[in-house]
This record gives C-alpha cells, structure tokens and sequence, in this order.
C-alpha cells in the first residue's frame, strides 16, 4: 500500500481525488468524441468515455480496477478535444492514483515493470539511468531478449550511458517521493516476476 | 534575461544528438544558455499516472532551481521534459490548493513566473536569423530541395492551455521553422497524432500499429524526411521504423528539428549526430548535395 502524505488518511486522499473525477466526469454527455480520438481505444476493453460513465455513476472503483486505464498514453487528444470541458485525461491518470493507493490497480505486467523501474531510478539517482532502467525492466518483465539486437546498435551510436549521473540533491528528490505517499515497489502488476525476488 | 537549459534524461543518453545539436545550432545563432545545476528527472511518463502531487513536484523542483540560479525562463528541449514543466507551472498557477501544498512537499520556495520554453518556439523567434544564415551558407546544403513532414506529436501541442502553442489541431511553428531553414514542409494528416509515447518496450506492437500510420502518412504526402522535437517520437519513429515498413518501400529518415536547422545553417552532419540513428540519413543528405553541384 502506498504511504501517504503527512498530516493525511488514505481515506482522505482518496476521497479527495474521486471527488475531482467525479467533478469532471459528471459534465461528459456521453458523445463518444473521446473514444474516437484516443489512439488506444481500439486496444481497451473500456474507453475513455466507458470510465467517463463510470466515475459519473458513482461505480469509481470498478473504473479503477479496469486494465484499460493503464493502455493510456496521456496524449491529451480526448481532453483537448472534449466539448464539454471534461479531462477524461485527468480522470484517467486520478483513477490510476486511486488505483494504487487502494491497491487494485490491474498494471499488465510489462506496463507494471516500466513504471516501477522508471521510478526506481529517479528515486535512487535524481534522474533516469536509461542503460539501468532497461535492465531492470527487463528483470521485471522477463522480457529478457527483447530487443537484445537494438542495445547493440545503441551502443554502438553512443546512446547507452555506461555510468548513471547521481544528483547531489538526491536526498531532495528522495523526500518529495515520501510526502508524495510514493513507494515505487507499490506498481507491483499482475504477474509475479519470474526471476526470483525483486530488485531492492 | 537569462535562459535556464533543462536537458532531461534522453538528452544525456537515447537522443544525445538531440543536445548535441541544439547546443550547436544555440551557439551559432547566439543564445545563451545556462545549464540548470543539480537538475533531476522531470519524471515524464511514469510519475503522474502514480500521483499528481509527485508528477507536479518533480518538475516544480527544476522550476525552484532556475529560479533559485537566477534564470526568469526554462528551455526544455524534450518534448515530454517541456510538457511536464509546462503542465506544473499551469497547475500550480490554476490550484491554488496544490500551489500552497507544494512548496513543502518539493522543500524549496516555487517562483511564482518562470516562462517555460521548447525548442520550436525558440527557434522560432530566431526565424529571420536562421533564413538570413542559411542563405549565406555558400554551398547549398541539404536543407535546399529537402521535403519534410512536421511531426508534433502530442507532448508539445496538448493540453494546449499548459503548453500555449499556436493551434492544437493544426501548429504551424514547426513549419516556420523548416522554411526558415529553406526546406519544403509538406501537407499531411498525421501531424499531431499519438505515436505510443512511452510504450516503445513495454507495449511496442502499439508503438508499431501507430508509428506505421504516421510514416505511410507522411511518405503519400511525398515528405523524404519526418522532423521531431522529441526524443519518444524520435525513437518510437526511427529505432521502430524497421518493423513497421514492408518489402520494397524505402525508410524514411526521422530527423531532429535542430539537426535540419543546423544543416541548413551548415554545420556537420558529424556536429549535428546525423550518424546516430537506425534509418540511415547520409545517402538522403549525399543525394541532396550531389543535386546541388549537378543544377
């Protein structure tokens, strides 16, 4: 379960945060224009406005255990074009929060690894450490020769760092995740890692 | 004014030629950058699906750095990176409640105006600068007969009231931009739309299904090359493109705005880190100036 902010209860964030999707998606009439422009629809068992009329009804948290949320991109094209001044964008990304905080969020496994590597190595460094971050995803997925050819060619274009950079105010970014109430091992997905423990 | 230069992580790595030719093209056209010390990770794709105050936080602590190290605007080059500050800056402007919270979760003071810039708005206002350069430059060079599709993506132009830009649907400065430089921007249809951001290695059939649309768009408008001012769209667009062409159809090069803006302003392709990427640019630019000596 995530930690959350000082001087907060888990109930209290989270009421809060379902308070602003639902602020948002009672305004939605359900025209669809959304789904149409969403370059994930076709992939999503519910589209954004399937979540949109959820969160409208009061049904937040079948919204937020739905695997459709974690195959958005956030490429705001739904929230841009939205005749209403609805942000299925915002929504969405508030329906994840919950969905971690409460401990129901549905990653698939490769999104779950993404997420939680990417934000292992902002956490322990400051700043992403690709060559790092790909390893440990890989570990986490299993998806272990994926690309094998492509780091090669990385490599040899001098795109792959050898060495992370550590910023001298890691401690800072390190504190900003705890009042965030953010632990990245929270993003644990839905498969169980097939190679043993965890990284730390 | 000073202008703070936020890298961000694929800069320092993926998309090294992305700095390596924006610092060169910044040099030559006289604009001075001071990179922001102790800068971390904006957080991009990955922190605000998990938590908005830690998705705000992130990049609102680069915003308190420029501020603190003197600089009143940002230039962030990645479009991810320029869409997280810009989208904290915008929140933090219209949430008062998250603006009172945030100062003591990120532990410094937050400047209250600090103009967050990408590198086409900043080449943009040096338009009349580069056409003047480019014109001077004595041989010809690539950008001359080169027609481009502008790709925007999303990070640059959406929610277009954090990011500012000229229109959501139909942007035109990247298009200033490559005519500044005397190349040919083409009509086409794909200009904004997604090409799966952040899914290159977690969801890559995604990636392969919307990058195809968006390079068959671009090669039946006749574009030679696709621009980008991001280093997702780069990747997504150059390092993938292998999987998403068939038989008999000829790659198209996927270049960096400051990579064509530097050609035309005749700087190296060895400068500029033309040879960095998958799709192979030189026989494109060979081509190009062998036309130039031949007309």
């Amino acid at each position: 379960m995530s930690g959350e902010p000082a001087g907060m209860t888990r109930e209290s964030v989270v009421a809060r945060l379902l308070g602003e999707a639902r602020s948002s998606a009672v305004l939605c009439y359900q025209c669809g224009k959304c789904s149409a422009g969403c370059p994930m629809a076709a992939e999503m068992a519910l589209a954004p406005h399937d979540l949109m009329r959820l969160v409208a009804r009061e049904r937040a948290l079948e919204a937020c255990a739905a695997d459709s949320l974690w195959l958005c991109l956030t490429c705001e094209t739904c929230s841009a074009r939205c005749p209403t001044g609805a942000d299925p964008a915002a929504v969405i990304d508030t329906l994840r929060e919950v969905a971690v905080r409460e401990g129901i969020a549905d990653l698939p496994r490769a999104i779950a690894a993404f997420h939680r590597s990417f934000l292992d190595q902002v956490r322990g460094t400051g700043r992403l450490y690709e060559a790092g971050f790909i390893l440990q995803y890989k570990l986490r997925s299993g998806a272990l020769f994926q690309d094998a050819a492509n780091a090669s060619g990385m490599l040899r274009r001098g795109k792959l760092h050898p060495l992370p950079e550590r910023i001298g105010g890691v401690g800072e970014v390190r504190a900003i995740f705890e009042r965030c109430g953010v632990k990245p091992r929270d993003l644990a997905g839905r498969g169980r890692p097939r190679l043993g423990k965890p990284l730390p | 004014m000073t202008l703070a230069y936020y890298p961000g992580c694929s800069l320092h790595g993926t998309s090294r030629e992305f700095e390596e030719s924006f610092l060169a093209v910044a040099r030559h056209l006289g604009i001075d950058l001071l990179e922001l010390d102790d800068w971390n990770c904006c957080g991009a794709s990955s922190a605000h699906p998990v938590s908005r105050d830690l998705g705000v936080a992130l990049p609102a602590r680069n915003l308190a750095l420029a501020a603190a190290q003197g600089a009143d605007e940002i230039v962030a080059p990645c479009a991810a990176c320029f869409n997280r500050l810009a989208s904290a800056r915008h929140q933090l402007a219209t949430d008062a409640d998250l603006a009172e919270r945030m100062p003591g979760i990120v532990g410094r003071p937050i400047p209250d105006v600090m103009s967050v810039h990408n590198v086409l708005d900043v080449l943009a206002a040096h338009a009349a600068r580069i056409e003047a350069l480019a014109a001077a430059v004595i041989e010809p060079r690539a950008m001359a007969r080169l027609k481009v599709a502008a790709y925007y993506g999303c990070l640059l132009v959406r929610p277009p009231e954090a990011t500012g830009f000229d229109d959501p649907e139909q942007p035109q400065t990247m298009e200033t931009v490559i005519a500044a430089g005397g190349a040919t921007p083409v009509a086409w249809n794909m200009a904004v739309e997604c090409c799966g951001g952040a899914f290159s290695i977690s969801r890559t059939s995604s990636v392969v299904r919307l990058g195809r649309r968006i390079v068959a768009d671009a090669r039946a408008h006749g574009a030679e090359a696709i621009a980008v001012a991001c280093p997702l769209c780069h990747s997504n667009l150059d390092l993938r493109q292998a999987a998403m062409t068939r038989r008999g159809e000829e790659p198209l090069p996927v270049l960096f705005i400051t990579q064509l803006v530097g050609l035309a302003l005749g700087l190296s392709e060895a400068e500029l880190g033309i040879g960095r990427h998958f799709v192979d640019a030189h026989p494109l630019l060979a081509g190009l100036a062998t036309a130039d000596k031949g007309a």
